[in-house]
């Protein structure tokens, strides 16, 4: 029989291992942004080590490169009408199924669903053929379409998850107190499932910013911020890329402390 | 057909636009893709058929059956790989970690790197993995190596690494939820009759945490399944996936019905393995009492 003390000893070694090993996933995790950060300000145009000192001059051709901001602003404008959509369409969506009967509604649910595991290549050529089918040109707007069909699904679960442990007696007595449909919407439901909506609105919006295999098929002459860096890879590697790289690390990193300061007060509650 | 009663009204409201959507932008281009898969490829287009030839051509021409038997491989890899370190990252997390800001700020630092440019995270195993890559002018430079190795980069290897690099984080989310779950006391009442920590998590924990192992391994094997951008920068030529012959019938092959009847093929599987993992969930739902 081993002692207690030794069993303790066991048991933190047992820990520090554990220990070891999180540490080492996390390594695995973080390395390639470590060395993403630290290549974009190194001044060598090749990415190898030793270092050769500090430079802004990957940051400086970046804010150059009018292809690049042209890109970006694309982006923009794609993320941010396709988290709209996403939006508009999914929250019914989500309370079409928590509420409503409907024929057919097994089906619809498997449908609106299916692309939070079908990758994203199916959705992508899917619709290039309904778009020459009916001979609609492709542009930023097809890809808006088209990543909007893509990340539907992640609006729809969030809402519908909350919808589902809302307490239907709020609404009820709601309705015995006089409100109408519409107030007992804006009232009760609306600020309920409104963390919900912006969680969801912030992660279909970075993800937007970030798709790729749905645009590549459905994009025209036009170039979002991914593709265009998909296009330069082609040709290689150059810092510039790791300089972009290290920017949206940043601002994903802003918008991942702007969600947790948005969702705040529900963590408490 | 009856008349919608006036009740019903603000419910097919709320229903149409979801409806229709889904109808003109997942049905039909589904149903198109479908019908594609039958036609025939005839150059410089295709023309409308009725016949298996396509079908009949993927299972027939080893470069196409081979490319499929790699990717279920590879996406199997994956899956077995990111729960390897998933399970424990989770089970660290909920069970060893008391206090709860280290355990939101861990989980939090799990499922950023999801936030940050796919393309750019497969890209950066480019970089580390290259013959004039990071790891080798390490290697290099400390002198283990006496020149530099291609061994890291453009095989199986380099896209197994990027890959369970990417999808880790969908395996992590399900894992910590199911886990999370888990009545603390039953877990105490295990170590209480005397059951060791292993036999806890054995024959207590790892079967409870099972609907959430099946829920992470789905996401992991249908995402890696259809991937083709870390093909793209990380695979060479022995690491072509499904999808990307799909984007090259798409593209320089220009033979969409080929590339449709592949697809055809992706999504069964892809439905197949979702199918499966609703069933493991509903025969492995354990009462809780």
């Amino acid at each position: 029989m081993a002692s207690p003390q030794s069993v303790r000893l066991g048991r933190l070694a047992g820990d520090g291992v554990f220990v070891a090993v999180i540490a080492a996933i996390l390594a695995y995790l973080y390395l390639p942004i470590v060395v993403l950060i630290i290549f974009s300000f190194n001044d060598s145009s090749s990415l190898t080590l030793p270092l050769s000192g500090f430079t802004w001059k990957w940051y400086d051709k970046f804010f150059a490169n009018e292809d690049l901001i042209t890109a970006l602003r694309n982006s923009f404008y794609v993320a941010i009408l396709t988290t709209a959509l996403t939006l508009l369409i999914g929250v019914p969506a989500a309370f079409a199924l928590d509420r409503l009967k409907f024929p057919g509604k097994t089906v619809f649910r498997r449908l609106i669903l299916l692309p939070l595991v079908l990758p994203g290549i199916i959705t992508g050529i899917s619709m290039l053929n309904l778009f020459k089918f009916i001979g609609m040109g492709l542009s930023l707007q097809t890809v808006i379409i088209g990543q909007s069909t893509a990340l539907m699904s992640i609006v729809v679960t969030q809402v519908f998850a909350r919808l589902q442990r809302l307490n239907r007696n709020l609404e009820e007595a709601a309705a015995d107190l006089g409100a109408k449909p519409w107030e007992s919407f804006f009232y009760i439901i609306l600020p309920n499932i409104r963390s919900a909506m912006i969680g969801s609105a912030l992660l279909s919006f970075t993800l937007s910013f970030d798709e790729i295999p749905v645009t590549f098929f459905l994009t025209g002459r036009d170039n979002t911020l991914p593709m265009y860096i998909w296009s330069t890879m082609r040709r290689g590697i150059t810092p510039e890329i790791n300089a972009v790289g290290t920017l949206i690390v940043a601002f994903s990193l802003l918008l991942i402390a702007l969600s947790v300061w948005l969702l705040k007060d529900d963590a408490r509650s | 057909m009856k008349r919608p009663r006036r009740e019903d009204i603000p419910g097919l409201v709320v229903l149409s636009a979801p409806l229709l959507w889904a109808v003109a932008f997942m049905f039909i281009p589904y149903v198109i893709i479908f019908t594609y898969s039958f036609w025939l490829k005839k150059y410089p287009t295709f023309v409308p058929a009725f016949q298996f030839g396509n079908y009949a051509q993927i299972f027939a021409d080893p470069q196409y059956y081979q490319v499929l038997f790699r990717t279920g491989k590879i996406a199997i890899f994956v899956s077995i790989l990111s729960l390897l370190m998933a399970y424990p990252f989770a089970y660290f997390l909920v069970f060893k970690v008391r206090s709860t800001r280290l355990r939101a700020l861990l989980y939090m630092a799990v499922i950023a790197p999801l936030w940050v440019s796919y393309l750019l995270r497969a890209y950066t195993w480019k970089t580390i993995l290259g013959s004039e890559g990071v790891l080798n002018s390490f290697l290099v430079w400390t002198g283990i190596l006496g020149q530099p190795t291609d061994v890291f980069l453009y095989n199986q290897f380099s896209m197994v690494v990027t890959l369970t690099y990417i999808f880790i984080p969908f395996m992590v989310m399900p894992i910590y939820t199911a886990l999370e779950k888990i009545p603390k006391n039953l877990v105490e009442a295990a170590g209480d009759l005397g059951v060791t920590p292993w036999g806890t998590l054995w024959k207590v924990i790892w079967p409870l945490s099972l609907p959430g192992v099946i829920a992470g391994a789905t996401f992991t094997f249908c995402l890696t399944f259809g991937d083709f951008i870390a093909p793209f920068l990380v695979g060479g030529p022995d690491g072509v996936m499904v999808a990307n012959v799909i984007t090259s019938q798409y593209g320089a092959a220009l033979n969409w019905p080929l590339g449709s009847a592949l697809a055809i093929i992706m999504l069964i599987i892809v439905l197949a393995v979702i199918e499966l993992s609703d069933r493991a969930q509903r025969a492995g739902r354990i009462g809780l009492g």
